[in-house]
């Protein structure tokens, strides 16, 4: 214990073993004692289903039809994915604006002090303005994502476009780079490991727009599902799903993770 | 020793885990309602403000803590065991606490949604006309239910329309907004919001199904028989408030500005949905609802609803799964597993005037 709060504290591999999953393991604990004692109250506790119901839940949603005869898990995946993935793709283009804005002054002029503030306003709040300018549909949920995303990947281009230092840019006139060149051959590439790190950060800001926005209007999607399943407090639904949509999170953050280090090798070195 | 610490640690984490639980299962004399805005709940809200539900906690020398809440939340806080008692419709109670195993007495009934409940469209003649469209509503709930009967009524089946799934917060900007959305479902005071809205017109609602919609006060089974004393004090202040707003004159018109303040509409506007909420103004018309053969013939639907759903549970083998019991004693569903109850015992002490008066 002496070593515990030691910057050069070395612990043995079954240390750093045991103690990484202890939280894991005091959290899954936790749950189990809780649903354990619900159910002795109550066999039917739907609050906190046994592990056995969740699975009986994840299969019913993974392999069987449901009344509309879907395999609702797979179609709400799709569904989820296709807007999110709509959505990052739209907040890419964020990154040449950010990069824009870094070094053009007139287009800084333009959009910065705009986009600070935009950037602060609480999306979630403006959700019915929202659905009167781009309907109820696919638009509005892929829109509300945008919106809560996009400001902050353009701001953080900006700051790191204007950390480049001006040496590079007066040498690159020198040697004959145009001005668009300058944005988008050298700087742009300079910045995009680190950016692709921010929109990463930002996957579950994303995520919770989605989820938010499939709960006010949707006829599928994993927000959706677990909105309406709440009306019959089908928690052995709910968490399975819960469960599936923090992998696929983890997912795609480790993808980004590897693209960075395989693509980018050459970052902070 | 450095181990046994931690041990230490794991064990006190472990042990507050535990009372925390355990807290749930003590005696009490204090005890919770959760409410949520509805024409037919304001009494409730009105018996907070005014001190009339105080009052009569005190009469039993108990404490009733009112909680507002939204209404989904307000019903999990029931099924959690969070709230002793809540207002829902007949079918939440059905589909969520009941179904959840949680032993639940409809102890007072409050009304019956008499048009407080519609099918509102743009352009589109009669309910065969939904046939392909896309319809708005909160799925699973009473407008689910309603629309669900109004297709029943003229033999269009669910699956010829899409449903979706539309917050009851955003259902009324979004549908006057844009004017491509043709069909809504949606219940008071949202309803009046998008009825006043040029070229929306009404096709079907619930005075044509009057009795299937109730809205009711409910109390944990077990709450209430451990301490009968909280279910009088409920029933006490609840019709104390009735026969204050049934009364004509200036008496009534505070009482009901009040709860349409509370309720963010104008007294004309609370009035109205009033007159769309067939209220049960005495004990002896909730009884009387009660008792009647009526009531059994449409928990047969609403349950059956329910079942057709998933709202049982999408694994549930019948619609018989959770059993309903009535003051005359008989048993719709499975007789071992009795989970909604409509009992009258307590509203006709309040009708006999044997609840307490000081």
């Amino acid at each position: 214990m002496k070593h515990f709060f030691r910057t050069d504290a070395q612990p043995s591999v079954a240390a750093r073993w045991l103690l990484s999953i202890l939280f894991f393991v005091l959290l899954i604990a936790a749950y189990l004692a809780g649903s354990s004692y619900r159910h002795r109250e109550n066999p039917q506790d739907k609050v906190m289903p046994t592990v056995s119901e969740m699975l009986d839940g994840m299969k019913r949603s993974a392999f069987e039809r449901d009344r509309t005869g879907e395999l609702r898990l797979w179609v709400d995946t799709f569904a989820s994915a296709r807007r999110f993935g709509i959505a990052i793709g739209v907040i890419f283009l964020a990154i040449p604006l950010g990069v824009g804005m870094g070094l053009f002054p007139y287009v800084e002029a333009l959009f910065h002090s705009f986009l600070v503030f935009f950037d602060k306003i609480p999306a979630l709040s403006l959700l019915p303005i929202l659905f009167i300018v781009f309907g109820l549909d696919e638009l509005s949920k892929i829109a509300l994502i945008v919106l809560g995303v996009f400001p902050t990947v353009a701001l953080d281009a900006y700051l790191r476009a204007r950390s480049i230092p001006r040496e590079q840019i007066h040498k690159a006139q020198t040697l004959g780079a145009s001005e668009h060149e300058i944005a988008y051959r050298i700087v742009m590439p300079q910045i995009f490991p680190k950016m692709l790190d921010t929109i990463r950060l930002n996957l579950k800001a994303a995520m919770l727009l989605l989820i938010a926005g499939e709960s006010l209007a949707a006829t599928v999607g994993l927000g959706y599902r677990i909105f309406v399943v709440r009306r019959y407090v089908a928690m052995d639904i709910i968490i399975p799903y819960v469960l599936w949509m923090t992998g696929l999170l983890f997912l795609s953050d480790w993808f980004i993770q590897w693209v960075i280090r395989r693509r980018y090798g050459w970052l902070d070195k | 020793m450095p181990k046994c610490r931690s041990l230490v640690a794991a064990l006190v984490v472990a042990g507050l885990a535990v009372t925390a639980l355990a807290q749930l299962a003590l005696a009490k004399d204090r005890f919770t309602l959760a409410v949520s805005i509805y024409a037919g709940w304001m009494p409730w809200y009105y018996a907070k403000d005014e001190g009339i539900l105080k009052k009569w906690a005190e009469r039993y020398k108990i404490a009733i803590e009112v909680v507002e809440m939204d209404y989904i939340p307000s019903v999990e806080a029931f099924v959690a065991g969070k709230v002793d008692a809540a207002v829902m419709t007949n079918m939440e109670a059905l589909a969520m606490p009941a179904k959840s195993g949680v032993d639940t007495t409809v102890l007072i009934m409050g009304d019956y949604s008499n048009g407080n409940d519609a099918l509102l469209v743009r352009g589109i003649p009669d309910v065969k006309g939904l046939k392909g469209t896309r319809v708005y509503l909160v799925e699973l709930s009473v407008s689910h239910y309603l629309l669900a009967r109004a297709l029943e009524m003229h033999g269009v089946k669910e699956s010829e329309l899409t449903v979706v799934n539309t917050s009851d917060s955003d259902i009324a900007p979004a549908f006057i907004a844009n004017k491509s959305q043709k069909a809504v479902v949606t219940w008071n005071p949202m309803l009046m919001n998008i009825e006043q809205t040029p070229g929306v017109s009404k096709i079907f609602d619930s005075s044509k199904i009057p009795g299937e919609i109730l809205d009711l006060l409910v109390v944990n089974t077990k709450v209430l028989n451990d301490d009968p004393r909280v279910g009088e004090a409920l029933v006490g202040a609840w019709y104390e408030v009735m026969s204050r707003m049934s009364q004509r004159g200036p008496e009534a018109d505070k009482a009901l500005t009040a709860m349409a303040n509370r309720a963010n509409s104008s007294l004309n506007e609370y009035k109205a949905q009033l007159r769309t909420t067939a209220m049960f103004w005495t004990p002896e018309a909730a009884g009387d609802y009660a008792r009647s053969t009526e009531i059994k013939e449409k928990m047969d639907f609403v349950r059956n609803f329910a079942f057709k759903h998933g709202l049982l549970g999408e694994n549930a083998p019948s619609v018989d799964i959770v059993g309903i019991s009535y003051p005359d004693g008989t048993i719709q569903g499975d007789s071992r597993n009795v989970k909604l109850r409509f009992d009258t015992r307590v509203v006709d002490k309040a009708k006999t005037g044997q609840l307490r008066q000081n």
